[in-house]
């Protein structure tokens, strides 16, 4: 087994308790921190090129030093950190808060060090509560300890809705608004939570420092698939495979090895059809390019991203027009309405898609199925459009053939058996399911 | 509320904590008294209150049962089976989802992703989540309920 970062001593000790997690040498790296200057620490990760793990891998040290000095901007600096994981096929930091939420709570400290912040928020999602009472127990435990110094951290609940998972939605809940994205400049480094210098980061983004820390910025870099993709990645494994769930491991582990090896190949004696190697926004990969290693720069040469490492196994049961049918009525769902290519664009897709799983939809409509992915990607002030556009359109070039037979068929050629048949979308029990009354357009 | 909104520089952040507590004094939803209440404590208005709980799935706007049965039907869950577990619900309450039984007492939602993928299906439970649940399940866990 390879070596642990994130969830190191976790594997035989209840690291939810402070003296455990004091025995395996936790709250000492933050000692060490505090002793330095922050521009020493945010130089440790950089030297590890720690990059953010909440999908878009941002360099970590690079988006501490976009942050003004106090000199520049006389406010006060906050760091947020982003527990409002809900992608669908991602769970991972929800087992980080589970069982090293000391570990989150120290990387926090850290962080605010190398920032000059006295004020950090978690904004964890609504429908964790289970964690929200861990780490507020853990939170007690360590303000009682004295570990906070200066430093106030605030638990902020969400209350159900995805977008509040992009970072200037989350700001925006956090100031108590509706969490609709802004737009950029300015960005959160200058002006993000109150108008002040804000740096928000992922909540597996900050449980790495203080491994990064104790290791040291090079050794850490060594790990995983160096240059760009060092380190590990909680790889959250779904869908049809024998034993789902979350996985440690380097980086530039290939998706075979992580079905085949870890996660028990797929169930019941079926085929592999398909796998989302990020989460249900990046684009599909079809089952014979499952070599490629889960690291940054393999995924891109193949048009996908490794997003939030969550690995969703899709077998030969599915069908993929129901797939994306599903996936456009959820980003429909938690469209914010404010930008029009996505507010109407993800109304259009689910048109469309229920009109070709229908049966009823012609071959035109399936070259305008791309083109309303066109209209969206890339046009919206926040990347939710394009969470639908691109897995959408990545399953009408991968699978065109099933597509197409849909059409020419004029009914699913699944016939009823598909496993994705009947699934209900919660947009359904709202009375808003966007069918327009001229019906879709040819 | 104004304890809660203590915790923020900015008292108007503190407005989805008070929404909740309101929400939990109110069994389970948001009446028009609730926005009036968190209006006042946090010095906004009513109007501005529902606006922001209209924008969250966990604030409910109508009144919902007693216990809240929430079944993810999202893609994970649905590729292994979602969808049968989501109708053992109805065929058990004998609701569909959206709906309250007659007797106030359940509420059956059909939910998006609650982040629980590799343990499918997810139920919660008043928010509480229950994991790897199965359609044949159901009628042990409604039972269960029943009886407190």
């Amino acid at each position: 087994m390879a070596e642990l970062i994130v969830l190191a001593g976790a594997q035989d000790r209840d690291l939810t308790q402070l003296a455990e997690y004091r025995a395996v040498g936790g709250y000492v790296q933050l000692e060490r921190a505090r002793a330095l200057a922050p521009t020493s620490v945010i130089e440790e990760l950089n030297t590890a090129n720690l990059r953010g793990r909440g999908g878009a891998f941002f360099p970590t040290g690079k988006k501490m030093q976009f942050i003004p000095s106090r000199e520049q901007i006389d406010k006060p600096h906050y760091v947020c950190v982003n527990a409002d994981e809900s992608e669908p096929g991602t769970f991972k930091d929800r087992e980080i808060m589970q069982r090293v939420p000391h570990r989150l709570l120290e990387g926090c400290l850290i962080a605010a060090h190398a920032i000059d912040a006295q004020h950090v928020f978690i904004y964890i999602r609504g429908e964790y509560l289970a964690e929200f009472e861990l780490l507020k127990t853990a939170l007690d435990d360590a303000r009682e300890a004295g570990l906070l110094g200066e430093t106030v951290i605030v638990l902020h609940r969400g209350a159900g809705a995805y977008i509040c998972g992009e970072e200037s939605g989350l700001l925006e809940s956090l100031e108590g608004k509706r969490g609709q994205p802004r737009s950029r400049p300015p960005f959160p480094a200058s002006s993000g939570l109150y108008a002040s210098p804000t740096l928000i980061n992922n909540v597996e983004t900050i449980a790495t420092i203080p491994k990064v820390l104790e290791l040291g910025g090079a050794e850490y870099a060594r790990l995983g698939a160096p240059p760009d993709s060092t380190g590990t990645r909680l790889f959250c494994v779904s869908g049809n495979v024998v034993k789902g769930g979350n996985y440690e491991l380097p980086m530039g582990i290939t998706i075979r090895e992580v079905i085949y090896d870890l996660a028990g190949g797929i169930p019941e004696g079926r085929e592999l059809k398909a796998v989302i190697p990020g989460g249900s926004s990046m684009p599909i990969l079809s089952a014979d390019q499952i070599d490629v290693p889960l690291e940054h720069d393999a995924l891109r040469a193949l048009d996908t991203f490794l997003g939030a490492a969550a690995v969703i196994v899709i077998d030969d049961r599915a069908c993929m027009v129901q797939l994306g049918l599903r996936v456009a009525q959820f980003y429909m769902h938690e469209s914010c309405g404010k930008c029009t290519p996505c507010r109407e664009g993800t109304r259009w897709l689910v048109q469309l898609l229920e009109a070709i799983e229908a049966g009823q939809a012609t071959h035109s409509q399936l070259e305008l199925l791309l083109d309303v992915c066109d209209r969206i990607l890339g046009k919206c002030l926040c990347p939710l459009g394009d969470a639908a556009a691109m897995p959408v359109a990545s399953y009408v070039v991968k699978f065109r053939e099933e597509f197409r037979a849909h059409v020419d068929q004029g009914r699913c050629p699944f016939g009823g058996a598909s496993s994705l048949e009947g699934l209900f979308a919660p947009v359904d029990q709202h009375g808003q399911h966007p069918v327009l009354a001229e019906g879709v357009p040819a | 509320m104004r304890a809660l909104a203590a915790s923020y520089p900015d008292s108007r952040s503190a407005v989805l904590p008070a929404l909740r507590l309101a929400q939990e004094r109110h069994q389970g939803w948001l009446p028009p008294e609730a926005f009036r209440e968190v209006g006042e404590a946090l010095e906004l208005t009513p109007a501005y209150c529902k606006s922001v709980a209209s924008f969250y799935d966990m604030l409910h706007l109508q009144p919902v049962g007693r216990r809240l049965v929430e079944v993810c039907t999202n893609i994970c869950c649905g590729l292994r089976g979602a969808q049968e577990v989501l109708r053992a619900f109805e065929d058990e309450l004998g609701v569909a989802p959206g709906e309250t039984t007659d007797d106030g007492e359940f509420t059956l939602r059909a939910v998006e992703c609650i982040g629980g993928c590799g343990w499918p299906t997810v139920v919660a439970i008043d928010d509480r989540h229950r994991l790897n649940v199965g359609a044949d399940e159901v009628a042990g866990i409604v039972a269960e309920l029943r009886r407190g």
